[in-house]
């Protein structure tokens, strides 16, 4: 079999630490290779090396046979490797085609011929299956499309080899379905496709191999056919993975938390929310399920007092807090793992020392007489550094040097530390490995068993199937049905999240999917 | 290179690439530079007089820096500096010359203190109108530096019957110290460099030991976040600003209780507020950064006025070759940068 692409023996230190360490992948022409490996494993390391941003200390790359020396991406582009990152570089006002040739516009008299650029952008999008039109602005375009539309910018420049860093991390279940038929589609027109993931569902889905890095470590290269996830899962983390959340039944009691027909607006005063109801008990998980866009942050920032409330109620353990501020809300009762964790959750050039402080600086035995108590809080941080395996190299490290999932796992700890009535967990696996969905799944259950109520809040239905003691299907502001999970299934919540009731009839407008 | 070679190294380099371009910029217009340069040290210091007149020209510079600092460290632009130093200066003179038979511990306290509230007040208007309107603080900060410049002249008028000075004030007001001024012969060396100090500690107390500093940088870092965490970000906004601001009205009380004992009509800036952004760069907006910062920029403004005397070079000359050696220690990034490349290319060999 010929190989277009092999990395030899990789080693990359950085100072004392080896972020690679004697990995190797070989890439056969035509077929999809996996990349699995934890946050912070190595995968992006690796692959920054391929492409030029890294100059390995050891180890060797060939392309096609030949040994090459790659020390800047202009080179991995002449080379045909094409790279679809997981946060995409567009300029959101210019054109679908405008963004595929930014760097190389093609000229004519000094002018920028953007008609000849459409068409070949028009006839690629064609032979791939592609269905992107070139006039489109980016602002107007899906997520899932904006990400063809990088998947186009990499195959305008030639590329033949195409690496996906994390590709379904933002899209819908829907988009996944379909981005996998264009990896497929092509592998039929001859490309080699090298998918970053840790996403074990779409690695059995798709690949034809899977290389499993480790702590920095080639672990091997399994053919995909010849292994299942949970060996895939245990080379990954290294030891036996759960995927089937354990617990035990829950015991619900009374209500922590009633939403009573809340209306809440956008940024815009579009109302998201729209005459909402829903309560979370004590001792259980209540687990929202919907599409992204359905009113789901509005909600939870109604809740938590970061947005206004047009109408309704909010009530937490009896006491009406529909409208108070933020601080009020947190000391009533309420623990708030947000949806954007850079943007809500931490500051990011805080200390992770800091962060954790970050709703109880101002109260004994963190400060005093308003003063603080920084090496309290430096104790406080290391106990929840170590109870929730946060991996830093101490409280003093920003937040911004620790990977998503350590981030992640810190904000979690601060939430669940404060002891709150009720946790509000918005998205709180987005973009982490198993081995953290796993611990983080574990924390909210023990929270439900200490006889705490949370609302979990997730666009993966997995999650909300597995977690969840009672499924509430949000589709336009509105809560639609709520599900047991033990008697509903993937299809029933897909149509109910899509808007359609269980009978098979449309709900809500007619017609408007605009938003999904 | 190790990086601590590398962190004395930069620094420098960047005074001595200073200094050769500015050697150019002499020999190129027909003068001296090893006299113009001798000028130079002399006038920094040159004797005990010229030291102590050369700590008096840093001490307002500490405090226009603090304030500069201040702002940056919790996410503001203060460009007004100048016109709460101007304002601060009113202030504390008027206080100066109005009140009478007081005793210096009262007196002087309080004149100090009116020339923080009022720098105080000048910062906390484009505070309010950030928080409450969203109105971009480096526009009004700008303008209220003129509103300030103009109604600092048109009181100075209205208080001397349509003069252009105060006249002096009151000796229980003044910051003046005859110990400072035996010990540097006589230099107009006054107390205030121990408040432009204190004032120092008091910014590092603020920010790193108070839950109130906590709030404020976090809020300056990620208003969202300390939204999310309960802060009041509109409330600190505010407040930063007004202490921003009453750290540049004590710069004021420094030329009005210390240097001149007086206020006057102005014709225009007094320059030190803006100077204060580059020292408050200049010191990373650290506390004690901005002391490094504000020496570099004291000694060399005051060191300079000896340039023309002693070795005949126009003034213009002279703020040339300030402004690049100033330059040249500010971009002391390219050259951290230059070292890297140089050090990297030597293991490449």
């Amino acid at each position: 079999m010929e190989h277009v692409i092999e990395m030899l023996n990789i080693r990359k230190e950085f100072g004392n630490f080896v972020a690679n360490d004697n990995i190797t992948l070989q890439l056969e022409k035509g077929e999809i290779h996996a990349l699995l490996g934890e946050n912070g494993a190595g995968k992006s390391t690796l692959m920054n090396v391929l492409f030029g941003l890294y100059q390995p200390e050891g180890g060797e790359i060939r392309v096609r046979g030949e040994a090459v020396k790659i020390t800047d991406p202009n080179i991995a582009n002449n080379l045909g490797i094409g790279m679809v990152h997981q946060h995409f570089m567009l300029v959101e006002d210019f054109s679908v085609t405008e963004n595929i040739i930014l760097g190389s516009e093609p000229t004519q008299a000094g002018m920028i011929s953007v008609k000849s650029a459409a068409k070949k952008v028009q006839e690629l999008s064609e032979l791939y299956g592609l269905d992107v039109d070139p006039y489109a602005k980016i602002e107007d375009i899906s997520v899932g499309m904006q990400q063809r539309v990088e998947i186009l910018k990499t195959l305008y420049r030639g590329a033949e080899i195409l690496i996906f860093d994390e590709p379904t991390a933002s899209l819908t279940p829907q988009e996944i379905t379909e981005l996998i038929q264009i990896m497929r589609r092509l592998i039929e027109e001859g490309k080699s496709i090298i998918l970053i993931t840790h996403k074990l569902k779409e690695i059995m889905d798709v690949s034809d191999r899977v290389t499993v890095i480790r702590k920095g470590q080639g672990i091997g290269t399994v053919i995909t056919k010849e292994t299942n996830p949970d060996e895939l899962a245990s080379l990954m983390v290294g030891r036996q993975v759960e995927f089937k959340t354990i617990k035990g039944a829950a015991n619900p009691t009374t209500d922590v938390l009633q939403v009573k027909d809340l209306v809440v607006a956008d940024y815009r005063g579009v109302e998201k929310v729209k005459m909402l109801n829903l309560n979370v008990r004590k001792g259980e998980i209540v687990g929202i399920a919907g599409i992204d866009g359905n009113g789901q942050s509005e909600l939870i920032e109604a809740i938590t007092g970061l947005r206004k409330v047009k109408s309704g109620q909010v009530i937490l353990n009896g006491e009406d807090i529909t409208g108070k501020r933020p601080r009020n809300i947190t000391e009533a009762g309420i623990g708030h793992i947000p949806q954007d964790r850079h943007k809500h959750g931490l500051v990011l050039d805080f200390p992770i020392g800091h962060n954790i402080a970050l709703q109880t600086y101002y109260t004994g035995p963190i400060s005093k007489n308003g003063f603080m108590n920084y090496s309290t809080i430096s104790k406080k941080a290391n106990e929840i550094i170590q109870k929730y395996d946060v991996r830093t190299q101490g409280d003093h490290e920003p937040a911004r040097a620790l990977s998503g999932g350590n981030q992640q796992k810190a904000i979690i700890g601060r939430e669940i530390d404060r002891n709150p009535d009720l946790l509000i967990a918005a998205l709180p696996t987005r973009g982490l490995d198993v081995g953290a969905i796993e611990f983080i799944h574990q924390r909210l259950i023990e929270q439900r068993d200490k006889g705490k109520a949370v609302l979990l809040i997730s666009f993966e239905l997995d999650e909300v199937m597995n977690v969840s003691d009672r499924i509430a299907v949000i589709y336009d502001g509105q809560i639609v049905d709520v599900l047991d999970p033990l008697q509903t299934n993937e299809q029933e919540l897909g149509l109910l999240m899509a808007g359609q009731t269980a009978k098979g009839s449309k709900h809500g407008i007619e017609g408007d999917n605009s938003h999904v | 290179m190790s990086n601590r070679i590398i962190n004395i190294l930069v620094p420098v380099i960047s005074v001595i690439l200073g200094l050769i371009v500015g050697a150019i910029v002499m020999v190129v217009s027909g003068y001296d530079p090893i006299e113009g340069y001798a000028a130079l040290w002399n006038g920094i210091f040159g004797d005990v007089y010229t030291i102590g007149e050369t700590i008096r020209q840093i001490t307002p510079y500490i405090l226009a820096g603090l304030a500069v600092a201040f702002a940056f460290r919790t996410g503001l632009f203060n460009i007004g500096v100048e016109g709460q130093l101007i304002v601060g200066w009113f202030a504390a003179a008027y206080v100066g010359i109005t009140f009478e038979e007081l005793p210096k511990y009262i007196h002087l306290p309080l004149a100090i203190l009116a020339a923080a509230a009022a720098g105080a007040l000048w910062g906390f208007i484009p505070g309010l109108l950030k928080a409450r309107f969203k109105v971009h603080e480096v526009i009004v900060t700008i303008m209220m530096n003129y509103i300030a410049l103009h109604t600092s002249n048109a009181l100075v008028r209205a208080v001397s019957d349509g003069g252009d000075n105060t006249g002096a004030i009151h000796p229980t007001a003044s910051l003046r110290s005859e110990f400072l001024e035996n010990m540097t012969d006589f230099s107009r060396l006054h107390y205030g460099i121990l408040i432009a100090l204190a004032m120092v500690l008091v910014m590092w107390l603020i920010l790193e030991k108070t839950t109130r500093g906590f709030e404020l940088k976090a809020v300056g870092l990620n208003q969202h976040a300390s939204e999310y965490a309960g802060m009041n970000v509109n409330k600190n906004i505010i407040l930063a600003m007004s202490i921003s601001g009453a750290f540049a009205g004590l710069a004021g009380a420094m030329e009005a209780l210390g240097t001149f004992e007086f206020a006057s009509v102005k014709g225009g800036f007094t320059g030190i507020g803006f100077d204060g952004i580059a020292v408050a760069l200049l010191g990373a907006n650290t506390p004690l950064g901005v002391i490094f910062g504000a020496a570099l920029f004291g000694s060399l403004k005051y060191g300079a006025t000896n340039m023309p005397n002693a070795a005949g070079i126009p003034e213009e000359i002279v703020s040339i070759i300030i402004a690049i050696i100033i330059f040249f220690v500010a971009s002391g990034y390219i050259i951290r940068l230059f070292i890297e490349r140089l050090s990297k290319k030597k293991e490449a060999k």
